[in-house]
């Protein structure tokens, strides 16, 4: 359902503002979104300062010098720091993007890193939310190759041209930026299985190996599942790894169509 | 530390309140309001055909008389950007069931082409009504 405000529980108050580090020449203002399970106060936006002198030059960088410099407190996923693994997917300066592979100069909005969670999810804690429903969404495409003939003696064949066909679609990392940039995932999350599970599905639709393609765009014919992609693009705008699930969404609701003829 | 049933309830991330406004979706945003404002915009069309076919001037005239107003005027020229907006967005999506425009830079210019498209054919289409109108 669209709501456009945020439910009570959920609006957000000033936070505090931490003490800028001594003897620094020079500081980027952070607003960091907060929430503290056991508190039972609401989300608050606190602003630290940020010693560039002392700290690399990527928002994760940032977050992990206030962790460790300023407020231990502070709850963030990473993991890989290069922009593989895909866990500190965030909101930052208005935009999903990763944490590790943004540098906090390309994101200022008047001078100020904006750091949020990921849109529209539950959250855990701080900048941490609950991809419970989104990896659910993945499974439900079934991702692993399914075949009727039986297996052969080694591995499965695949021309150089059939493997190209997966380029663009093989190389997400599940962080979720696209599918919490998506007004329609927003609103249907619930029913609309969102960007990358559709990217997912498109990658298994596609590959010469599989022999399911069937039964998988039945799964997927649904006026939720996957017409709920209104083709917005911001999944496309999204993507740290510059890959474009609406293009891949078009795909396959043409490969509905080629199978009615 | 806390066990799970004395926890607050999560709250909900906030989004549009924080997402930076993209072109490509205010125009999808526009697309939607366009369409619902032709809903509208079909009342009036209706109205006028119904006019046009009644036996007498009578209702004819009081449908001319409200549309030539200045608020029917505005009302009017607005219904005709709708149309012309929500036509060419049509066309955008129906390139896109081709697998086309979906690159950053060709969304960008559809989107723009899209706005632009409408607001000039608007003026053209408004500049010959009065023109022929005389």
């Amino acid at each position: 359902m669209v709501e456009l405000t945020l439910p009570k529980n959920s609006q957000i108050t000033p936070g505090k503002v931490w003490p800028k580090p001594q003897s620094a020449k020079k500081l980027t203002e952070f607003r960091v979104y907060r929430w503290n399970p056991d508190d039972g106060r609401n989300p608050r936006v606190d602003t630290y300062y940020v010693d560039r002198e002392d700290c690399g030059p990527m928002v994760l960088d940032g977050l992990i010098w206030i962790k460790n410099k300023v407020d231990a407190t502070l709850t963030f996923r990473r993991s890989c720091r290069e922009g593989v693994c895909g866990s500190c997917a965030m909101n930052i300066g208005g935009t999903n993007t990763l944490a590790c592979t943004k540098g906090m100069d390309e994101v200022l909005v008047k001078g100020v890193v904006n750091v949020y969670p990921l849109p529209h999810m539950p959250v855990v804690k701080d900048l941490v939310p609950d991809l419970t429903r989104f990896y659910a969404q993945h499974a439900s495409i079934e991702p692993w190759l399914q075949t009727d003939t039986a297996a052969p003696e080694k591995e499965w064949r695949q021309s150089k041209g059939d493997r190209e066909k997966l380029d663009g679609l093989y190389e997400c990392i599940l962080c979720a930026c696209c599918s919490t940039s998506c007004p329609s995932y927003w609103w249907n999350g619930d029913r609309y299985l969102g960007p990358a599970a559709l990217l997912q599905a498109t990658r298994w639709l596609k590959d010469s190996r599989d022999e399911r393609t069937g039964a998988r765009l039945d799964y997927l014919e649904d006026p939720f599942r996957l017409y709920r992609c209104h083709t917005i693009m911001n999944c496309a705008q999204a993507c740290p790894k510059s890959l474009n699930p609406a293009k891949a969404i078009a795909e396959v609701k043409k490969m509905m169509v080629e199978r009615q003829i | 530390m806390a066990d799970g049933s004395s926890r607050a309830e999560r709250p909900l991330s906030p989004h549009l309140q924080i997402y930076r406004p993209l072109f490509t979706m205010m125009m999808s945003i526009v697309h939607r309001v366009t369409g619902v404002g032709l809903y509208f915009g079909m009342v009036l069309f209706v109205w006028w055909l119904l006019a046009a076919a009644s036996n007498t001037p009578t209702a004819f005239n009081t449908f001319s008389g409200i549309a030539g107003s200045f608020i029917g005027l505005v009302v009017l020229l607005g219904f005709t950007w709708a149309l012309l907006h929500h036509a060419l967005g049509g066309l955008r999506h129906f390139m896109w069931d081709f697998i086309r425009g979906f690159e950053p830079r060709e969304r960008e210019l559809l989107a723009k082409a899209t706005l632009a498209g409408s607001i000039g054919l608007t003026l053209v289409l408004w500049v010959i009504g009065i023109a022929l109108k005389g």
